[in-house]
């Protein structure tokens, strides 16, 4: 399935979360969203930012230095 | 009261702010929290450069709080536009360079914007009278309200009591007589406050959550803009002015020298926007030259670097040259011995 990408690296948080936040602010629910981070803190606060704002963290995993965040968007956007 | 009315908080991810959004939470009005994000804020990023920091606990207190409250949180990038508020701060500096009361009304006058937008009612923040020595005074808050822009529609649920009443209150969206009359330095009552409302876990205070206010940061900002001739940063800048050891042998350049592992890395992230050196004949740090040099240039840098490296006290030592991400060289020097450098190099 494809995902829309959202590339983060070289980015401190909160910058990830809040590029992860105004890209899924742009899409339709259901669609997925692939964060690629560098900053190892994305895979608490992207997580975390989903789970207030109602989206869904479908998949979480570190590939050699990249930090992915895989997102589902939700109806309440 | 009113079931319909709905707020925006500023949260900083500190306790008042999040003691502010849940006493008015619990007025049944409907609270969503706003964070701005300056590049300044101190949030996670010496975790996030630092290899020893890595493993330690981390959490972005800002969603941490929203978390707790379950209340969205909308995380808003001002890096642009808050510069000016860093470069000329109507009510000057503190301490630092910390333009705090500027700072406060820039983001509320924010906030004031992101409410219209979104059609909500009014303002909170965790603000205390007497709290902090230059934004957070009774003679600063009417300040902030004015600027700002939002006038009666700012709300301090922790100190309203010792405040003209606002217009939640006025029209009764929210009592005030269940808000609170803290004032000065002491956190006794938010403690006690937190103690009531269910909070054992909260950031605690250390001393402001910006980096403006630290001194160290403050001389190293101000050595950029001297050394550009003008107040002016890019995100870059003010990311790279929190790493590693900054040192400016001359006028017209800065050499900056990661501490361990972790800072390498992150400043190996920047070696295509400088000249960049790498100790190679030995273990050692990596380090970025921050202006335009000559050849000479380079080498009293890497004389530095080598200083820095396991091979200090050897006669020689080699390391890469990469200029601007162009091909790399090598070149050999002899460590600056300690002694020799000037304290003034030291910024």
């Amino acid at each position: 399935m494809s995902h829309e990408i959202v590339d983060a690296r070289r980015l401190l948080c909160p910058m990830p979360v809040i590029r992860v936040q105004n890209r899924i602010a742009e899409l339709p629910a259901g669609t997925l969203v692939k964060a690629i981070c560098s900053d190892p803190g994305a895979l608490s606060d992207i997580p975390a930012w989903c789970r207030i704002n109602g989206h869904q963290v479908l998949e979480t995993r570190v590939d050699d230095d990249e930090y992915i965040v895989i997102v589902q968007v939700g109806e309440n956007t | 009261m009113s079931q319909n009315r709905k707020a925006v908080a500023l949260i900083s991810g500190g306790l008042d702010s999040l003691l502010a959004a849940k006493v008015i939470q619990d007025q049944g009005i409907h609270v969503e929290g706003i964070n701005f994000y300056t590049g300044f804020c101190v949030e996670g990023h010496t975790h996030a450069i630092r290899k020893k920091d890595r493993n330690k606990p981390k959490r972005n207190n800002a969603l941490w709080s929203a978390e707790q409250l379950g209340m969205k949180l909308h995380i808003v990038d001002i890096i642009d536009e808050y510069k000016d508020v860093v470069y000329n701060p109507r009510h000057g500096y503190g301490a630092n360079m910390n333009p705090c009361l500027d700072c406060k009304i820039f983001m509320v006058q924010k906030a004031l914007e992101w409410m219209q937008a979104h059609d909500f009612d009014f303002i909170i923040t965790g603000e205390v009278i007497g709290q902090r020595p230059k934004s957070q005074r009774k003679d600063t808050m009417p300040v902030i309200s004015n600027e700002s822009g939002a006038d009666d529609l700012l709300l301090r649920p922790l100190c309203a009591r010792n405040l003209p009443e606002t217009r939640p209150e006025k029209e009764g969206w929210v009592n005030r007589e269940q808000l609170f009359d803290f004032s000065g330095r002491t956190r006794k009552p938010q403690m006690a406050l937190a103690a009531s409302l269910g909070f054992e876990d909260y950031a605690q205070p250390a001393g402001g959550c910006c980096f403006l206010t630290d001194a160290a940061y403050s001389i190293k900002l101000q050595d950029l803009w001297k050394s550009r001739g003008e107040k002016r940063y890019e995100l870059d800048d003010i990311m790279l002015l929190k790493v590693g050891r900054h040192m400016r042998p001359r006028e017209h350049f800065k050499v900056i020298i990661a501490r361990e592992e972790g800072e390498g890395k992150f400043l190996r992230g920047y070696r295509k926007q400088f000249v960049c050196l790498d100790t190679v004949s030995h273990a050692g740090p990596l380090a970025l030259i921050d202006g335009e040099v000559t050849r000479q240039d380079i080498e009293l840098a890497a004389q530095l670097v080598a200083r820095y490296s396991q091979g200090r006290s050897a006669e020689s030592v080699e390391l890469e040259v990469s200029d601007h991400g162009a091909e790399a060289y090598r070149i050999q020097v002899a460590p600056m011995p300690a002694h020799e450098i000037p304290q003034g190099w030291h910024v």
